[in-house]
């Protein structure tokens, strides 16, 4: 028995022009389709055919990039709003959180609004009286109830909204990144309120941009990608190709404005330091390109944790030099330098550079925590003075299974002896 | 669980399906009545009273313009019958606030909850029809006042023409209905509508015999008064509370029923075909 299924969905929206006639106002009334009679400047479809099941009792998390109509999706499921084409069949009462105390009205009291709201919702006025001190309890409200809402703080507000809605008690659950409502005591709160709907047999839909939610609680999980389904299956194997994909985007993404193309060749900064992005030098010697590469040999911007990362620096001197030094470093979005060397400081004698070459930096193991770093790249005199400094012109990315803290991953292992068992380490 | 079982069906059917559904919801309308009101005079130190201040205010500006500032305009008819001004006109006053209150507050209404209307499963005609249940309510706070004129003035009120009254305000309440509905669906995809609304119902006003009785109207534009809506309404008012001896209109007042289920229908009819349209337009 499924709770919801949707098959072949397409919505469409229209877009169009300011002058709205007048002539149109019969035909549009007699069809009942004001918005596809009047000519279109511009369509969005923004779900192209869309097929799935949610079986009853199981918690389905849908996934995807902004835009790529996981809110459309669930409103249609809600019932707000109808599909251009295809079906969306639900089984049972709907309740969906996607806009908490949407109803609310500032001036009356939060009794009041729990009522007005709760029957907005399709209980009946006896059933909002019996759930009233469960949905007062639950947003830990007790004392401010009987205030006008418009006193209540953001997260109060939100609170009693979430309280009301959960509390409809429906048999499919529509979540939409409503979890960010309160302090974590009260998040904690919310998932025990799902963990306990999933006990009960209930089904829930959860669109999320967490996706630890989705590995952690959901049964299945889909992807939605520009209006259509790229996958659907097991959780973890779903957010992992997701994943893939993101960083695949990012990757093109970073590939698509290499900084090099950046020609400014702006005259080096009074202070070196305060310098946040530029080249400046002489260019009696310069660097012509800058390319990241995995292990496979593919140029990247993405890098995982604890993988190889190589740069090639391709390099040209206009006449043969024999004062050089090649330097690298990296630095944190924050700007904050993680590491920095260069071939002068590890003692190296240079001897000779002339015509075109490449240098290599490589780095076996990336140990360094998941974000954004930028790079530095120079080739200057030992004493100091640039001939091409490149900083902050180029950008990678590294990614991490985990979330740990910090900037530096050093290779590390946990040891246990004792009284301790630990496993998945 | 409200529109999302509509399946789609031949127009009259899912038009009475959709009026069962509204049935359903008359718990929340009355709540949402109830709300309006508290939400309304919340914070003013008169609150309720201010709905029996208000018609009494209003009603004074006008006595006072064509009693005082301009006394010819007022009808030597009116005082001829033995009914004071003031009286015949707050018995077509009153009504007219309701009726004109309620459409211009329910063309606004669905673009005011268009927060609920794109986040929450809800059915939307509650809100122009919660706008038209106010403002009964407001009339119904302005007729002690009424009352009060009539004692205050002597008028005795026949008792047997009383009976009438429940009918026309039946009527009114469909009509006004009918019309907050049109208006309401249509003003989120016209939202000119608000202004020349705006414009139309000063002009209706004045096309309504409420400040100068029919009689007194020239002959040759009383058929284009007859074919304004509310004039059979406020003529029934005067005749059934003000003007002494018979009611003679009934039979209009009967034929004017089939006219108020007939715009309440089709009020509801235009309302249910734009309903799909109103989430993403509003």
């Amino acid at each position: 028995m499924n709770a919801i299924e949707v098959r072949d969905v397409r919505k469409t929206y229209r877009r169009y022009g300011r002058r709205k006639s007048f002539g149109t106002l019969k035909s549009a009334i007699l069809t009942g389709r004001v918005a596809r009679d009047l000519k279109a400047d511009d369509a969005f479809e923004a779900l192209k055919g869309v097929s799935f099941d949610v079986p009853t009792g199981k918690t389905l998390g849908i996934v995807g990039r902004n835009g790529s109509g996981k809110s459309t999706m669930l409103k249609l499921i809600a019932g707000i709003g109808r599909p251009t084409s295809g079906d969306v069949k639900v089984h049972g009462r709907v309740s969906a959180l996607i806009e908490l105390g949407a109803g609310f009205h500032p001036e009356i009291s939060g009794r009041d609004n729990v009522f007005i709201n709760g029957m907005m919702l399709g209980l009946s006025k006896r059933e909002v009286a019996s759930r009233f001190d469960e949905i007062v309890a639950f947003a830990e409200l007790e004392e401010f109830i009987d205030e006008p809402v418009k006193t209540y703080s953001s997260g109060m507000y939100m609170r009693l909204g979430f309280s009301v809605a959960i509390n409809v008690d429906p048999d499919v659950l529509l979540v939409d990144e409503v979890l960010a409502v309160g302090d974590e005591a009260f998040t904690h709160k919310c998932l025990d309120k799902f963990a306990d709907f999933r006990r009960r047999g209930r089904t829930v839909l959860l669109v999320t941009h967490s996706l630890d939610m989705v590995t952690r609680f959901c049964d299945e999980a889909l992807w939605l990608d520009h209006g259509l389904v790229r996958a659907q299956g097991d959780p973890r194997r779903v957010v992992d190709a997701y994943l893939l994909d993101v960083a695949a985007a990012e990757n093109r993404a970073l590939h698509r404005n290499p900084a090099v193309s950046v020609a400014s060749t702006t005259e080096q900064p009074e202070d070196m330091m305060k310098a946040v992005e530029g080249r400046w030098g002489s260019r009696e010697a310069e660097i012509a390109s800058v390319e990241f590469v995995r292990s496979d040999g593919v140029a990247a911007h993405v890098f995982e944790s604890g993988e190889p990362l190589a740069i090639r620096i391709g390099v040209r001197a206009h006449h043969p030099l024999n004062d050089f030094v090649f330097g690298v470093a990296l630095f944190s979005a924050e700007g904050v330098c993680c590491y920095g060397t260069n071939t002068d400081i590890e003692g190296a004698e240079p001897h000779e550079f002339t015509g075109e070459a490449e240098v290599g930096f490589v780095i076996d193991s990336l140990c360094l925590v998941a974000g954004t770093y930028t790079v530095d790249v120079a080739v200057h005199r030992r004493n100091g003075v640039p001939y091409d400094y490149h900083r902050s012109l180029y950008t990678i990315r590294v990614t991490s299974r985990v979330n740990e803290t910090g900037i530096v991953r050093p290779p590390h292992r946990w040891t246990f002896s004792g009284g301790i068992r630990i496993s998945g380490l | 669980m409200g529109a999302r079982d509509r399946p789609r069906r031949p127009a009259h059917s899912r038009l009475l399906h959709s009026l069962r559904q509204l049935l359903r919801h008359r718990a929340l309308v009355q709540s949402l009545v109830a709300r309006e009101l508290k939400a309304r005079y919340r914070g003013s130190t008169l609150g309720l009273l201010w709905s029996f201040i208000n018609p009494l205010l209003l009603l004074s500006i006008y006595t006072f313009v064509f009693t005082t500032v301009m006394p010819g305009a007022r009808s030597a008819g009116i005082e001829a019958g033995g009914v004071p001004f003031s009286l015949f006109l707050f018995c077509g006053l009153l009504p007219w606030t309701w009726f004109s209150a309620s459409l211009l507050e329910s063309s606004n209404s669905l673009i005011a909850g268009g927060n609920l209307i794109r986040k929450v499963l809800f059915p939307a005609e509650v809100l122009p029809i919660v706008s038209v249940f106010a403002g009964l309510v407001h009339f119904c706070l302005g007729l002690p006042i009424l009352a009060a004129f009539f004692v205050y003035y002597r008028v005795p009120v026949p008792l047997t023409d009383l009976a009438w009254f429940p009918l026309i305000v039946l009527e009114q309440l469909l009509l006004t209905l009918g019309f907050a509905l049109m208006v309401s669906a249509l003003t989120v995809h016209f939202r000119d509508l608000r202004d020349l609304l705006t414009n139309g119902l000063t002009l209706a006003f004045f096309l309504t015999p409420i400040i100068y009785p029919l009689s007194q109207a020239p002959a040759w534009a009383r058929p284009f008064l007859n074919l304004n809506p509310f004039t059979t309404l406020a003529v029934s008012y005067q005749e059934v509370l003000a003007i002494p001896g018979p009611f003679l209109g009934w039979p209009r007042l009967l034929i004017f029923a089939v006219v108020s289920v007939v715009v309440f229908v089709a009020g509801y009819f235009v309302f249910d075909r734009l309903r799909d349209t109103l989430a993403e337009e509003v």
